[in-house]
């Protein structure tokens, strides 16, 4: 059942902190549950929270290999699960032109000729694997169905071949902008994680571990001025992605301190709509 | 034990509205012996992440999760009466951003200030007499300043937010309060029945008739997502509507390249006509909160119409398609002062606004747009002015009438409504799911 990369919530945090992902109680205890009760891991949250960082991470701490199966609108059975490769067998049945069709027929239908696409290749070997479905909300309604299946039994079947059973359980995780809500079967088969924007502490963290040249109280000073835009009404809010962007330009720039100009200069790096930044201009009254 | 208490909690999540099965029952049951109890705040994000589906539910769990699994049984053990001392002590919190002092500080003020009655029927906890009690809103300038007084430097640029900081940890404070006060009102009256009547609804499922000032905010915020989610939803219907189908010319034409055998069929797909949405609010104060946040609904969704236009009325008809911005705070409001919606009363009159309605703007109304006409259909005892209804009903393509009351006070006192419904379908709308639920189906794509 279960995957087995941790044996408890704390070494998950630890061990995600030793990669460069710093996780907090909700995150390391959600991870905790997957791998231990063998279920996938549905992540929903705003974009720039660290959704698939989060996957990479567990690989990268698992020594997995990760596999992922980006979605868009229109990805369907054969870029998500296998495709027979036509253009070989055709070569294949011209090459072998004396044989009979009953020979040629169970040779071409093999192994050999089958592409197999991320969630039959995160079944099929036997190492401990990521599953990393991205953006499962651009994908369409019918794919969902497909995903059921491999998610629940852990097993893809293929007509010509039989079914294939996963030897080893993926860790699998599934991220969602939540810009269509998923279906109910879908969720009831994974728990159910919600990434929102980290608390002042662990942000203060991030931003110094990922731009590791900053000064403590200036990390402290943008990360409030992060908190107060995340608390106004605007049209997209600024992510972790964006902390750490603004903590870079500012290092870049030799600014010590946070002031009026600075903050007007480089405010465009947090904020990507003009109305956002005269919204923000006006209520942080700067001059 | 514990298996009648994780029973009991999924219980009274279903009561709130959350759907919980048994199988996630299951599983929660799986994340308690995984996880143990030592760890309170990891229970909690273990049994969310089993029981809960979405981020909407998190409120009313949060809520039921300190009332079934509490951070402490009984008073807490140092019981402090004196308000200055509590105080005292809250400043210090506050100014330190301590959680757990916070919440410490909370469960002896409810201990010390919120409780009422004496006998042991009636008897009780109250936050909000814990709350005007201790008053910690005035300790804001007192927090700013010892905040102030501790940084050596010079004031910085982020001096300014801290006022705001401040006002978010008092607003904490008193969310702790609350939850302080169900706990002890659930241990005197019992968990199952404070579980179902104190836990606030989820967001969609606030009555927009009832909604008070912050929930109606809270309404506000959720229409960008509600929006973006309708969009993506009218966009996939547009274009599964869009397979058209075979068109016999071009598929014959088609054929003759394979010597007369249609193997690639044409389809004949309809161009896209992006329908034209005209609204029609009542913008009294009975039904504002729902005007408001339709408005701000639509106005966001306008990307999916060829034309949005939107008109306000209490006893006169005004375009109002310009005032209506989600930036500028309550469109409601600015439609009062600003737009001439009111003659000379203040009462709502449906059967003139809808005669002036069709006088002056019967062309915005065309064969491709649909009206949605907003209100409770309570004319005040005046002439409900069918004619002008129907004048309206017969030009646009449909007509819907979306009323926040529940059908069984339809009739009740000076309501139109069935008047109404006999002209065009109306409909009870009396939430923000229920709202989604109608655009999406009622609207044409």
């Amino acid at each position: 059942m279960a995957t087995g990369f941790f044996t408890s919530v704390d070494e998950v945090a630890a061990r995600l902190a030793e990669a460069g992902y710093l996780a907090s109680t909700a995150v390391a205890t959600t991870v905790f549950l997957a791998d231990r009760l063998g279920k996938p891991l549905l992540v929903e949250g705003p974009a720039g929270v660290g959704k698939t960082e989060l996957a990479k991470a567990v690989a990268a701490v698992a020594d997995a290999r990760l596999v992922r199966l980006q979605c868009y609108e229109g990805v369907d059975e054969a870029r998500a699960l296998y495709e027979w490769n036509h253009a070989k067998q055709l070569l294949r049945i011209t090459a072998g032109r004396d044989e009979t069709w009953d020979q040629a027929r169970t040779d071409i239908f093999s192994e050999e000729f089958l592409l197999p696409r991320p969630l039959l290749t995160a079944i099929r070997g036997s190492e401990p694997t990521v599953l990393l479905i991205d953006e499962t909300d651009k994908a369409d309604v019918e794919v969902e169905g497909l995903l059921l299946e491999v998610l629940s039994d852990f097993q893809v079947t293929v007509p010509e071949l039989g079914t294939i059973t996963a030897e080893r359980r993926p860790f699998v995780v599934l991220t969602s902008n939540a810009t269509r809500e998923l279906s109910e079967a879908l969720r009831r088969r994974c728990l159910f994680l919600h990434l929102d924007f980290p608390d002042a502490e662990l942000e203060q963290r991030i931003v110094r571990l990922r731009v590791p040249g900053l000064d403590a109280a200036l990390a402290e000073s943008l990360v409030s001025v992060v908190g107060a835009l995340r608390a106004l009404e605007l049209r997209k809010h600024p992510s972790v992605a964006e902390t750490v962007d603004w903590a870079r330009t500012l290092l870049a720039l030799g600014a010590d301190t946070l002031d009026d100009a600075v903050v007007r200069a480089t405010l465009g790096v947090l904020l990507k709509h003009q109305e956002d930044i005269g919204h923000a201009t006006e209520k942080l009254a700067l001059a | 034990m514990i298996a009648e208490r994780l029973t009991a909690f999924v219980h009274a999540l279903r009561a709130n509205g959350v759907r919980v099965g048994p199988s996630e029952t299951v599983d929660a049951a799986a994340v308690v012996e995984v996880l143990g109890l030592a760890h309170r705040e990891r229970l909690r994000e273990g049994l969310a992440a089993a029981l809960l589906r979405g981020e909407r539910q998190r409120a009313v769990f949060d809520a039921t999760f300190d009332l079934y699994f509490p951070l402490r049984v009984g008073a807490p053990a140092t019981p402090t009466a004196e308000v200055t001392e509590l105080r005292d002590r809250l400043a210090a919190a506050l100014t330190a951003g301590d959680q757990a002092a916070m919440a410490a500080v909370a469960a002896e003020a409810v201990q010390a200030l919120g409780r009422y009655g004496n006998s042991p029927a009636s008897d009780g906890y109250s936050a909000s007499q814990t709350l005007d009690r201790l008053r910690p809103q005035i300790l804001l300038a007192r927090v700013l300043a010892a905040l102030r007084a501790d940084r050596a430097t010079a004031p910085d640029f982020t001096e300014r937010l801290q006022a705001d900081e401040i006002r978010r940890r008092i607003q904490a404070f008193r969310d702790m309060v609350g939850t302080e006060a169900r706990r002890r009102i659930a241990e005197l009256r019992g968990t199952d029945r404070i579980a179902r009547r104190a836990v606030a609804p989820t967001v969609d499922r606030i009555d927009f008739l009832y909604a008070g000032r912050d929930q109606l905010a809270e309404l506000r915020r959720a229409v960008r997502p509600l929006s973006r989610k309708l969009a993506t939803r009218l966009a996939a219907r547009r274009r599964r509507a869009s397979h058209g189908e075979i068109d016999l010319r071009r598929t014959l034409r088609r054929s003759l390249s394979t010597g007369g055998v249609p193997l690639r069929p044409a389809y004949r797909h309809r161009r896209p006509q992006r329908p034209e949405l005209v609204l029609l609010c009542d913008v009294s104060g009975s039904v504002a909160g729902f005007a408001d946040f339709t408005m701000l609904l639509v106005q966001a969704l306008r990307a999916e119409f060829s034309r949005v236009r939107v008109f306000a009325f209490v006893n006169r008809m005004a375009e109002v398609t310009e005032l209506i911005s989600p930036a500028l705070g309550e469109s409601a409001q600015r439609i009062l002062t600003e737009a001439p919606v009111m003659g000379l009363h203040g009462n709502s009159d449906y059967g003139t606004a809808l005669g002036e309605f069709a006088d002056r703007w019967l062309d915005a109304v065309g064969p491709r747009t649909s009206v949605l006409i907003l209100g409770d259909a309570r004319t005040n005892r005046r002439d409900p002015n069918l004619p002008a209804l129907r004048l309206i009903a017969a030009r646009a393509r449909r007509v819907f009438w979306l009323n926040p009351e529940p059908p069984s006070l339809w009739d009740g006192g000076d309501s139109a409504a069935t008047r109404y419904g006999s002209v065009v379908p109306m409909y009870p709308c009396r939430n923000a799911r229920q709202l989604g639920a109608l655009i999406e189906r009622l609207l044409p794509v």
